[in-house]
């Protein structure tokens, strides 16, 4: 790390010249307050409003799925030819909403895209909790739940393994990967903070709670350069990590031989369409807690904007992979190919994939206007769109089964009451599971954004003070 | 290898205004020869391991050793029991499929490596640890806030608890406090 550190210094332009990552420069002590002071204020009423409503909609996802339990995967839309329904969909969608967490926790960390420090711990958060939404998904789409142990490597009771050269086992591993290594990286940028939190904690219960949860973390240099390595351990395996499991998502489809399915583009398009429909999520969030909470200094225009430009790249990838495709399917002769994309395009379900065109492709486009990617309105609605069109891409792909070689066995899928019940009740948890972390951890990585003030670089040449000191 | 849990006496507390001084005056305790001492302070500071003379921290040589045993394992858990526990013709393939089996042992070695990551960064530092001299202080709590401390443990062969105290002061420490384990 101190190699690292030093090549960083060197490199830099003279620290006095550091571009402002957090505007309005702000003191430590400023921002310690001022993201603490979230968690140790009184519950605001919207919060409690909020949290009402997402917790709902978590009852209305537990009621669904007692009653999937009860009376088994019959009271989805599921039939043949459309034998897998919404459950892959909100599966894919939510995995994919995690990704952009991890691309910037570890992807942005490794590039020292130091900007990143702004919204880290926000997005990670969002990374868990995606993929809580995600797991419910392929655990209750089996249908007898008291088997789910079957995709563990367990034999069975005829001393049967599972069959590791199954995509579907593959994304058993690949999900509980990511997610035990999403919570360990997030819960690892928490300990100084949770040790703020231990130091400003005004009664015992809380001291209790976040002291045990800090460690009993003192700040020391030496307990810092383990956690720097283990840190940056954490993000060099993260970044592989984000690039496989999607794409391990992708070959559920693709390692099949159905005609739209069975592409070597899908692992590539599936990672550059999970990061952009994250980014549109992490947007949204941002937006609305920047508002809510006024951390306007933290999330500031330049963060935003960035994120931005980063859907810009990653939806005109999508873009061309949705071109690409097609044009593939004219290229290989193979007229079924062919007729999958059509009926894509102009099928029964053409309603769909141009509400995929319109949010994926078109609208980020608008990004190249400086004046509209710094519009925080207009960024706030593209965001929302663009996580629509991206639920609508999954939908597109899993729909193609709807027609196959044969016309006679052609059928047309329509979702049941109760599997947007259970699409509306995996936001509810979504955002019930994001309104407790905001309540209850700081949902800013308090000390990489101290680190990342001008007046923390050891060389810094300004004269200064911190509060402290000039109260002192 | 250190004990568990080693036991600290006395610590002399001295604290810094800026990231700067605190960098400036590690480099002056290193000089001087103290090894058991610490600096405190919010956040990170590039630059501080070499002012304090510390070497690299170990840490990737341990995941690098952990997460070969977990490809290993991953991949010997994939042939025994598809080859040799119950091997079992599925679509014709091989007992053994290399390639399908690349994704299980990929994941598999990333999350030892990152479970060793971070056990081992909480077993290094010697975490979790509730009880320490440090956290009788009432100043240091700042340290998480806006405030930088060097902190000498009375381990230290150099330790003297009047001349480190004044030496503290001489290299710029204000607010020196001597605490003990309650």
């Amino acid at each position: 790390m101190a190699d690292l550190a030093q090549t960083e210094t060197k490199t830099l332009k003279e620290p006095a010249h550091h571009e402002r990552l957090i505007t309005g420069e702000p003191s430590f002590e400023h921002v310690t307050d001022s993201v603490s002071s979230i968690v140790e204020s009184k519950t605001p009423k919207a919060w409690w409003v909020l949290f009402g409503i997402s917790s709902s909609a978590t009852l209305l996802l537990l009621v669904a799925i007692a009653y999937l339990f009860w009376e088994g995967i019959g009271i989805w839309g599921l039939n043949v030819p459309v034998a897998w329904g919404l459950a892959i969909v909100n599966l894919v969608f939510w995995i994919g909403i995690g990704h952009a967490g991890t691309l910037i926790s570890a992807v942005l960390f490794l590039l020292r895209q130091r900007w990143r420090t702004s919204i880290n711990r926000f997005a990670e958060a969002m990374t868990i909790f995606a993929v809580i939404c995600a797991l419910i998904f392929p655990a209750i789409h089996v249908g007898r739940i008291w088997v789910v142990y079957y995709v563990f490597p367990i034999p069975n009771q005829m001393g049967v393994w599972p069959n590791f050269r199954s995509p579907l086992l593959w994304d058993v591993f690949a999900f509980g990967t990511y997610f035990t290594v999403s919570l360990l990286f997030w819960y690892v940028g928490l300990i100084p903070d949770l040790a703020t939190l231990r130091e400003r904690a005004t009664n015992r219960i809380k001291k209790i709670v976040y002291g045990v949860l800090s460690l009993g973390w003192y700040g020391g240099n030496k307990q810092w350069k383990h956690y720097e390595m283990a840190y940056l351990i954490l993000a060099a395996i993260a970044t592989p990590l984000v690039l496989s499991v999607h794409s391990i998502v992708s070959m559920d489809f693709a390692v099949s031989l159905l005609p739209g399915w069975h592409t070597t583009i899908f692992p590539p398009y599936f990672v550059a369409g999970a990061i952009f429909s994250g980014f549109a999520m992490v947007m949204t969030l941002a937006i609305l807690a920047r508002a809510t909470f006024g951390l306007k200094d933290i999330f500031n225009m330049r963060v935003l904007e960035r994120m931005n430009l980063i859907m810009l790249v990653t939806g005109s990838m999508v873009g061309y992979a949705y071109a690409m495709e097609f044009f593939i399917a004219w290229y290989s002769g193979n007229e079924y190919e062919m007729f999958a994309f059509v009926n894509r395009a102009f099928g029964p379900y053409a309603w769909a994939y141009w509400i995929m065109i319109s949010c994926n492709v078109i609208v980020p486009q608008f990004f190249w206007s400086k004046k509209l990617r710094t519009n925080i309105a207009f960024m706030f609605i593209a965001s929302i769109l663009i996580n629509i069109g991206m639920w609508f891409e999954r939908f597109v792909i899993v729909v193609t089964l709807s027609r196959d070689y044969l016309p006679s066995a052609w059928g047309y899928y329509t979702p049941t009451f109760w599997d947007i019940a259970i699409l509306i009740g995996s936001f509810g948890l979504f955002f019930s599971l994001f309104l407790l972390f905001l309540r209850f951890l700081p949902m800013v990585a308090m000390s990489e954004v101290k680190g990342v003030l001008p007046q923390a670089d050891p060389h810094y040449a300004g004269n200064k003070q911190t509060y402290s000191q000039a109260v002192r | 290898m250190m004990e568990l849990v080693k036991k600290i006496d006395r610590v002399i507390l001295a604290e810094f205004g800026s990231s700067k001084e605190l960098l400036q005056a590690a480099e002056k305790m290193r000089d001087a020869g103290y090894k058991e001492f610490d600096c405190h302070s919010p956040f990170l500071i590039h630059g501080m391991d070499a002012a304090m003379g510390l070497k690299r921290s170990p840490l990737g040589y341990i995941v690098f050793a952990f997460a070969s045993l977990g490809l290993l394992g991953a991949l010997g858990l994939q042939y025994w029991t598809s080859a040799v526990d119950y091997p079992l013709v599925i679509s014709g393939k091989p007992f053994f499929s290399g390639p399908a089996f690349v994704p299980i042992v990929f994941a598999l070695t990333i999350l030892t490596a990152a479970i060793t990551a971070v056990v081992g960064m909480i077993v290094i530092n010697r975490l979790p640890r509730l009880r320490h001299p440090l956290f009788s202080s009432d100043r240091f709590g700042k340290f998480s806030d806006d405030s930088f401390f060097i902190s000498v443990e009375s381990s230290d062969k150099k330790y003297n608890e009047a001349h480190t105290a004044g030496f503290l002061k001489t290299i710029g420490g204000q607010n020196i406090e001597i605490l003990k384990d309650e």
